[in-house]
């Protein structure tokens, strides 16, 4: 079958928020929806929107494996059922933030007093003062100290606090939109059969007339990507901008990204062996796992089928060329989050290179320097067991292959850059050839719109 | 459909029996389902998903951009539904730059998506306000009158009626009036200040022109035509690097982002890119793909660091010492030990290394650095007969000759006609020699400034000889004594080696400063090095606010230049500077620049030093309680001991060197008149009154009524809430409004020589301030009249920048809505107005115009030798234009300011347009004008090209510049080719764009490529990225210095006062030992001192236009300090407490933002944190907490203050003293957490 996906270059990601703002602005400046966001922006480490969504102990999104089959973490449909009035697992707004807004109107016309207009915050729910103490993106830039930002779940699971110093700092930003996923917990959930997954595209949607407002697709959603309407009653969720995507356009999202990092493409993949893949007991082996379901475009038994099982031909071509295929398959340097929900997302990620770390500065580690090309990977200020938490399950091997590949894609260019021959030993250390790492740049670097 | 499974041994068999019937149902579903059940597919069902289709339709797609004061400009598409805007994304059609490099697109940010909220947000400006009990006296007045300028001036004169509107200012009490009334009060003001006051008691203030051409340019016209000044914004906002117009001798000129591209290796020091320029940021993560190295220099980590190979982290203010230990390292290893050739040929041919220097001999036996040796004191040239030229031409030594010659293209080349192409850098056969060293040379110890101990002094050997009876050397020389690289027989206290920590500069030595690792500087200025040495120059630093809003920004700046120069980087792709601090670039400057101040109806029109005007005009110089002595080298003469730094402005304002507005204690227009009676030269006539001491100088005695500003029109700005450093001061004495400071002023003592000090001090100097704007502000708060503006989706307007190389459009998306009007509109309505009420009260006057003595005119040759030629002392006699500012008689018939305002008038053909110095004149394009726009049929303007509606203002704009037009970049390059010599090509390089054209709607289709043009020292095409001094490089053309290179040395008495003839570097400054700070009003519990730093916001669109409500959202919701978590902790502050920030300027009342990613002892508080939204009482002062710069007071750099002298003089917004807010420290304390509004 045939998915839209994205990969998005962590590594170009400038934590601008520009795609929020636009998918906010597009979608949900709504009333009912002020405090959704389809597509929000993380600083890493940091407990995310809504806060502290990743410990699914907590929140039971997501599947689990139970006698080698899967079940959803928040229990079966008797379970469910039990709850569809009280659901302790279901996020309340102050986990997501009490949206607000300000008595603007004062500051025109505000009486001659004493002092100078302000204008106080009140909340934009049920329009009382209040006090702003939590938002969407509180966080933003570490903001919240050591205190707060311990809550992260990953970062707890690592057990890494030094990285709170301000000697040994750290970030990075994490965009985040509905993974559209292939095995979605939220569909699952739905007891009134209203989410679904578009057979043409696997985008997946709330059909608004059918959804009763159960709530469940919010707690079977492990990365806390639908969301409920207060004023409408429904659920709504990222469309993965259909309207846009169906005329041959990009998604917001991804058009307005000024860090030009989405990459949006066609993936083929196998839905018989979805159901295997998402079951595998290790959960290290669920991106392996899932890299086995995609089905290589390039192959002409793959495209014959595809193009027989009802594929549109030019789908089948936009596959070949798919800029998602090549960082996910072809070159491995883009990752799923969190595979170990075992929903098969399909939003994936480039992991970030960052700074050598100070202990090194006396004496730099130069990743662009060959001799020294692996040994910078591993003096980087990100701790890899942290982004292995984030994309693949805690494996630091895929990891650390993809950062090696950026790594030694730079080194290669630089010598191009500086006017010197190319040295193949530097791909042949990742495995890879000269003209493929050319290409690579070519994806990651120019990143052409009609490309 | 999806499977469920159940969990539990019941569950379990549920389970099983649900999967049988699911098995069942796949057989008679004619839907498929997966083998093993995972996923059923089901097409019979139909879905209800139009919602969004319905959502994302809309009617109609619009160009426009935002004119904010943002280096973006980037162009955006604005959705319109059912007649509203709904909200905008970027433009993607932007013409590419090339198949083997990235795009501009998708150009825009956060910030710039969310505007369309103001659009119909409960802040935006509806229809025109005023202050109530304004209005209500005005209307009583003007009733009882009939005359609304009798009723302004009863108003304004009557103290208790002043007193009562004046002080209810900031205090709301806005009522709505009617147009027709908004104009005329504010007409009746204008015409009651120009014939009580005089002109230049007007002024007006609008920002950054590039990012709204038109909108500005008619308002500044406006003022222009009747002779208001326009005050400098750059400088003032501290944005201007003072050390750009030293060493470059050009405001600021830097790459567009898409060079970062060709960089081998990136500084980025202090410049926040993904924050500060979101847009390019990717330029930067994309190059890193090309193998360019980062390196990121921040005292936080920042936005920035995270792309970084390496972050060094000096403590703020310290850039310097880290910027002169790799110099150190550079010049020991590239020009000492080695000498790596394309260094040493780029510092001969470009920079002033191997010029001469003068050493004069000290009374202590050492020696002191002096003055460039010229032709006049070589007594070369002579055998072309005496010239004055002589004094401007500096002299170096010719290694094949071994003689000191003079190289063409130096400042005496410049405007002499008789020396025209030979202002060129072809050395011919000239080989500079750089270094005087040898076996045999003799040497002198020089004493050199340290300002980083008390000790205050090194001496150093130089190698020198004699010339004309002079002891000289070169700047090379002095360059390695200043740096500390030791050369073997030299005299003097030289550092044992990199790891000496006891002498400036080696990297031991900045690691005390700065805590950077010694042997990090030393690697990574090696690193840069060798990129440069390999690539040709390709190694760049971005430089930010975080390094330029110091006190000694200057300093800091040259010693990150000197690492530039030094390497060749500068004028080369991927290479050089690239300061990205508010800087703009109206790209068709020449045509904005004769529209801005009416060149083509008035000259010379009045610019402002905004700092100057502020310090003198808010009063915040008599708060200054130390001798500007205090700044001076060690090693210096003395110049300034026992002198106030206002003394110093007014004897900079007497020397003709920075303007002065308002000029005389008399009203321009009364000498004007008496000028005309004495029937003499009025300069002259002038220049006698002054000498006599008959008429005197306003600044002499700013606080005096008669020299107040009275009115003052701010526009696409936001003046009280952004950029007002001081901003209690302002409120106290500019609008007479209530404020939280609670400095003393200067002691008896220490006050003034020159300055009359008025032992009470003004209190609401100003009548009026008006402000135009669409959302409502902390200056609209404070303005006796608003009007509502247009957004920048409702009307025409043009938009350029330096960070990419095309213009774009603005276009109306929807009209102005409910009575809001385009500004254009408005300064039209207002001139109109402002012609009725001049009718009999003013009519045609005669207005004496005071200029300072401008860059880029023969005017920067005025005070040879850097001297200070005060006229009030022996052996100087006043000149006009020479020691005194230059004097012209302008005829301003004030019942014609709307004609000539929509009109283009004949100056510009008749006496040309000058830019930089390169004359061109348009007549082509005046007729082309007359034929696109048509003609005025009557009235004093009648046969002038109309400019009546913004469109044709845009159109005069790209008709009349070289960047839009062609021809007109011709004919300039045709004239500096004339200057520079054929062999320059500069006429070639003319030729090959003399046939580009814009035309406005061009640039509405869609965003146009500028071309090359004189207006600019970079060279681009569609196919080659524009650098600045490219066309300096490669076609031979001097910079616009006394040396025509880039200068490392600075000669002037002001500078070596302050000890900063080369580069330096200077701590932040001690702000108790000059008696500046305290800890303000007084508060209980634990409290931290801290250096209070307010860098660039993430969530306010650019330095305005935080209370946009996503943009709160995404951040903290109000005003925030970030503070560390030591000093959290040490006062008990945790994440989201409120706590108060205090020293004597003012209180700011915020929430702590508790991060480990700030250093210990330095807080953030992000710029343009306004009182607008949720901001409480002080627990200090009970009163409304203050804006981020309620912190913060004026302090004047003298050296800022230099003019007459080559590079070293005043235009708007190239020279004068920036309006540095870095500096300050305040003391932290939590707060009561209950708080009131």
């Amino acid at each position: 079958m045939a998915q839209i996906a994205m990969v998005m270059n962590l590594d170009k990601c400038i934590g601008c928020h520009t795609c929020s703002v636009t998918c906010k602005q597009t979608w949900t400046n709504r009333a009912g929806t002020e405090y959704v966001w389809f597509n929000n922006v993380e600083t890493r480490p940091g407990q995310g929107y809504p806060r502290g969504y990743e410990d699914q102990d907590r929140w039971k999104g997501g599947w689990r494996l139970a006698h080698g089959r899967l079940v959803p973490r928040a229990g079966g449909r008797v379970r469910r059922l039990a709850r569809l009035f009280a659901n302790p697992e279901l996020p309340l707004l102050d986990d997501y933030y009490q949206p607000w807004t300000y008595d603007y109107d004062n500051l025109t016309t505000a009486p001659l007093g004493d002092d100078v207009p302000t204008a106080p915050p009140r909340s934009l729910v049920d329009g009382r003062p209040m006090a702003v103490t939590w938002g969407p993106n509180w966080d933003d830039d570490l903001g919240g100290g050591p205190g707060h930002l311990a809550g992260d779940p990953v970062l707890r699971k690592i057990g890494d606090d030094v990285r709170l110093q301000y000697e040994q700092s750290f970030m990075f930003y994490l965009p985040r939109i509905c993974e559209h996923c292939l095995n979605p917990s939220c569909v699952a959930a739905c007891p009134s059969g209203a989410l679904y997954k578009r057979v043409e595209d696997g985008i997946v949607l709330v059909d608004q007339d059918r959804c009763r407002g159960w709530r469940m697709c919010v707690t079977g959603c492990p990365y806390k990507k639908v969301y409920f309407n207060h004023q409408t009653g429904k659920a709504e969720k990222c469309t993965m901008c259909y309207p846009r995507v169906e005329a041959g356009e990009p998604t917001v999202c991804s058009e307005t990204c000024v860090g030009r990092l989405r990459y949006l493409g066609v993936m083929l993949y196998d839905a018989d062996r979805v159901g295997e893949a998402a079951s595998v007991p290790r959960e290290e082996d669920l991106y392996p796992a899932q890299l086995g379901c995609f089905l290589d475009p390039g192959d002409p038994a793959v495209a014959s089928a595809a193009e027989a099982s009802g594929i549109p031909h030019d789908w089948v071509e936009a596959a070949r060329r798919s800029p998602v295929y090549s960082l996910i398959s072809r070159y491995r340097v883009a990752l799923p989050l969190h595979p170990e929900y075992r929903t098969m997302p399909m939003v994936w990620y480039v992991p970030p290179l960052s700074p050598i770390v100070d202990a090194l500065a006396e004496t730099g580690h130069d990743g662009e320097e060959v001799g020294n090309l692996f040994g910078a990977i591993e003096s980087l200020r990100i701790p890899l067991g942290y982004l292995a938490g984030l994309f693949t399950a805690g494996d630091i091997a895929p990891v650390e292959a993809a950062l090696r590949r950026l790594a030694a894609m730079r080194a290669h260019m630089r010598r191009l850059n500086l006017g010197e021959d190319a040295d193949p030993a530097i791909a042949a250390r990742v495995d890879m050839e000269p003209a493929q790492i050319e290409r690579m740049y070519r994806l990651l670097a120019l990143a052409k719109y009609d490309e | 459909m999806f499977k469920r499974r159940f969990r539990g041994p019941v569950e379990q068999a549920a389970a099983t029996a649900a999967e049988r019937l699911l098995q069942a149902g796949r057989l008679l579903h004619r839907a498929e389902t997966t083998p093993d059940l995972r996923a059923l597919y089901r097409t019979d069902q139909g879905v209800n998903d139009a919602p969004y289709r319905e959502r994302w339709a809309h009617d109609r797609v619009v160009r426009s951009t935002h004119g904010v004061n943002c280096t973006g400009s980037c162009s955006w598409k604005v959705y319109v539904k059912d007649g509203l805007i709904t909200w905008e994304t970027q433009q993607t059609d932007y013409p590419s730059v090339g198949p083997d490099r990235p795009e501009y697109e998708p150009r825009g940010c956060p910030r710039g998506a969310a505007f369309s909220w103001y659009t119909y947000s409960p802040t935006r400006v509806r229809y025109p306000h005023a202050r109530g009990v304004l209005v209500e006296m005005y209307r009583e007045a003007r009733t009882r009158l009939g005359d609304p300028v009798a009723a302004w001036a009863e108003i304004t004169t009557d103290p208790a009626k002043r007193r009562r509107y004046q002080s209810a200012r900031g205090k709301g009490g806005l009522v709505r009036i009617g147009w027709d009334e908004a104009l005329e009060i504010a007409a009746a003001a204008h015409v009651h200040t120009i014939r009580t006051y005089g002109p230049d008691r007007v002024a007006g203030f609008s920002p950054i022109p590039a990012m709204s051409m038109a909108s500005h340019a008619v308002g500044a016209r406006f003022m222009s035509l009747i002779g208001a000044p326009m005050l400098s914004f750059y400088d003032w906002y501290a944005d201007l690097p003072i050390a750009s117009p030293q060493v470059f001798g050009d405001q600021t000129d830097v790459p567009e982002s898409a060079d970062w591209w060709d960089a081998a290796y990136l500084l980025l020091w202090g410049s926040n890119v993904p924050v500060t320029r979101t847009p390019d940021a990717h330029w930067m993560a994309e190059a890193r793909y090309r193998g360019q190295k980062v390196i990121v220099v921040s005292p936080d980590y920042s936005d920035a660091t995270k792309f970084a190979d390496e972050w060094l982290h000096p403590h703020p203010g310290t850039d310097a010492a880290v910027a002169m230990a790799m110099g150190h390292v550079i010049l020991t290893e590239c020009f000492v030990r080695r000498r790596v050739p394309y260094f040493a040929d780029y510092v001969k041919r470009f920079t002033d290394l191997p010029f001469l220097v003068t050493l004069r001999e000290r009374e202590d036996g050492g020696y002191a650095q002096g003055k460039f040796v010229t032709a006049a004191d070589a007594g070369l040239g002579a055998d072309e007969g005496a010239d004055e030229g002589a004094a401007w031409r500096p002299v170096l030594v010719d290694a094949r000759r071994d003689v000191p010659v003079v190289p063409g293209g130096t400042l005496g080349d410049r405007w002499d006609e008789n020396r025209a192409g030979r202002w060129t850098l072809d050395l011919g056969d000239v080989d500079p020699l750089l270094s005087l060293y040898g076996e045999d040379a003799e040497s002198v110890e020089v004493v050199l400034p340290r300002f980083d101990d008390p000790s205050g002094v090194v001496r150093r050997g130089v190698p020198v000889r004699r010339v004309a009876g002079q002891v000289v050397t070169t700047v090379f020389d002095l360059l390695l004594a200043q740096y500390g690289v030791a050369r073997p027989g030299l005299p003097g206290r030289w550092p044992a080696g990199y790891d000496d920590p006891s002498l400036p500069c080696t990297p031991a030595w900045q690691e005390q400063i700065t805590s950077v690792p010694a042997r990090q500087v030393t690697r990574i200025a090696r690193e840069f090095a060798t990129t440069a040495e390999k690539t040709g120059g390709r190694a760049m630093i971005v430089m930010g606010a975080g390094t330029n809003h110091w006190f000694h920004s200057d300093t800091i700046y040259r010693s990150f230049l000197s690492l530039l120069l030094l390497t060749g980087c500068q004028g080369v792709n991927g290479g050089g500077w690239a300061h990205y601090v508010g800087q703009e670039k109206v790209r068709p400057f020449t045509g904005w620049q004769q529209m801005a101040t009416a060149a083509d109806w008035v000259r010379p029109s009045r610019q402002m030093a905004g700092t100057p005007y502020w310090y003198l005009h808010t009063c915040q110089w008599r708060y200054e309680s130390f001798s500007a002595g205090a700044l001076s080298s060690p090693a210096g003469p003395g110049l300034f001991s026992g002198r106030h730094t206002v003394d110093l402005l007014a004897q900079s304002a007497r020397l003709g060197w920075m303007p002065s507005y308002p000029t005389f204690s008399a009203n321009p227009l009364t000498l004007g008149e008496r000028a005309r009676a004495s029937g003499r030269d009025p300069a002259r006539w002038v220049a006698g009154e002054v000498a006599a001491g008959r008429l005197g100088f306003a600044c002499e005695d700013p606080d005096a009524p008669r020299n107040w500003p009275r009115v003052l029109t701010v526009w696409r700005a936001n003046l009280i809430g952004s950029s007002a450093k001081g901003n209690e001061y302002f409120l106290r004495h500019l609008l007479g409004a209530q404020d939280g400071a609670s400095a003393q002023e200067a002691p008896p003592d220490a006050r003034p020589r020159d300055v009359a000090w008025r032992d009470d001090a003004p209190s609401g100097k100003l009548d009026l301030l008006l402000a135009l704007d669409f959302r409502m502000t902390s200056t609209t708060l404070f303005a006796d009249l608003v009007l509502p503006a247009a957004t920048w989706y409702e009307k025409h307007d043009l938009s350029s920048t330096d960070l990419h190389p095309y213009v774009h459009a603005f276009s109306p998306a929807i009209s102005p809505p409910w009575q809001a009007r385009t500004d254009f509109e408005i300064f039209h309505g207002l001139a109109r107005k402002l012609g009725e009420l001049a009718a009999g009260r003013l009519d045609v006057a005669y207005d004496l115009v005071a200029t300072a003595l401008q860059h880029d005119t023969p005017a920067e040759t005025a005070q040879p030798g850097g001297r200070v030629p005060d006229w009030r002392e022996a052996g100087h006699p006043a000149e006009p234009g020479r020691n005194l500012p230059a004097f012209s008689l302008v005829e301003r018939d004030y019942t014609a300011i709307a004609d000539k305002l929509g009109t283009f008038g004949p100056l510009a053909e008749k006496l040309g347009m000058t830019v930089k110095g390169v004359t061109v004149r348009p007549g082509p394009e005046a007729a082309w004008l007359a034929a696109r726009c048509g003609r005025a049929e009557t009235g004093p303007a009648a046969g002038r090209p109309l400019l009546d509606t913004d469109v044709k203002l845009c159109e005069a704009i790209l008709a009349l510049s070289g960047t839009t037009n062609g021809r007109i970049a011709a004919e300039g390059l045709a004239a500096l080719d004339h200057r520079c010599g054929t062999s320059s090509k500069l006429a070639e390089l003319g030729a090959s764009v003399a046939e580009r054209r814009t035309v406005f709607s061009d640039t509405q289709d869609r965003p146009v490529f500028a071309g090359t043009s004189f207006e600019w020292s970079g060279k681009e095409a569609p196919d080659r990225r524009y650098a600045p001094f490219t066309i300096n490089v490669e076609h031979g053309k001097p910079w616009h210095t006394l040396t025509g290179r880039q200068h490392f040395y600075l000669d002037h008495d002001w500078i070596a006062e302050l000890g900063e003839q080369l580069p330096v570097y200077r701590p932040p400054l001690d702000l108790a030992a000059l008696g500046e700070s305290g800890q303000g009003a007084s508060g209980d519990g634990r409290s931290v001192r801290v250096r209070y730093l307010t860098p660039h916001s993430k969530w306010s669109i650019h330095s305005e236009y935080q209370e946009n409500l996503l943009m709160q959202t995404l951040a903290r919701g109000g005003p925030v300090i970030w503070i560390s978590v030591p000093d959290a902790e040490a006062i008990g502050v945790a994440d989201n407490d409120w706590i108060e920030a205090v020293n004597v300027n003012g209180v700011v009342v915020a929430r702590a933002v508790v991060s480990h990613r700030i250093p210990q002892g330095t807080v953030f508080m992000y710029h343009v944190q306004e009182r607008l939204v949720n901001v409480p009482k002080s627990q200090a002062t009970g009163r409304r907490g203050g804006v981020h710069n309620a912190l913060t007071k004026l302090l004047i750099k003298p050296s800022h203050l230099i003019g007459g002298y080559g590079q070293l003089c005043f235009a708007p917004n190239y020279y004068g003293p920036t309006g540095n807010q870095r500096d300050a420290v305040t003391v932290v304390r939590r707060r009561s957490q209950e708080v009131s509004y």
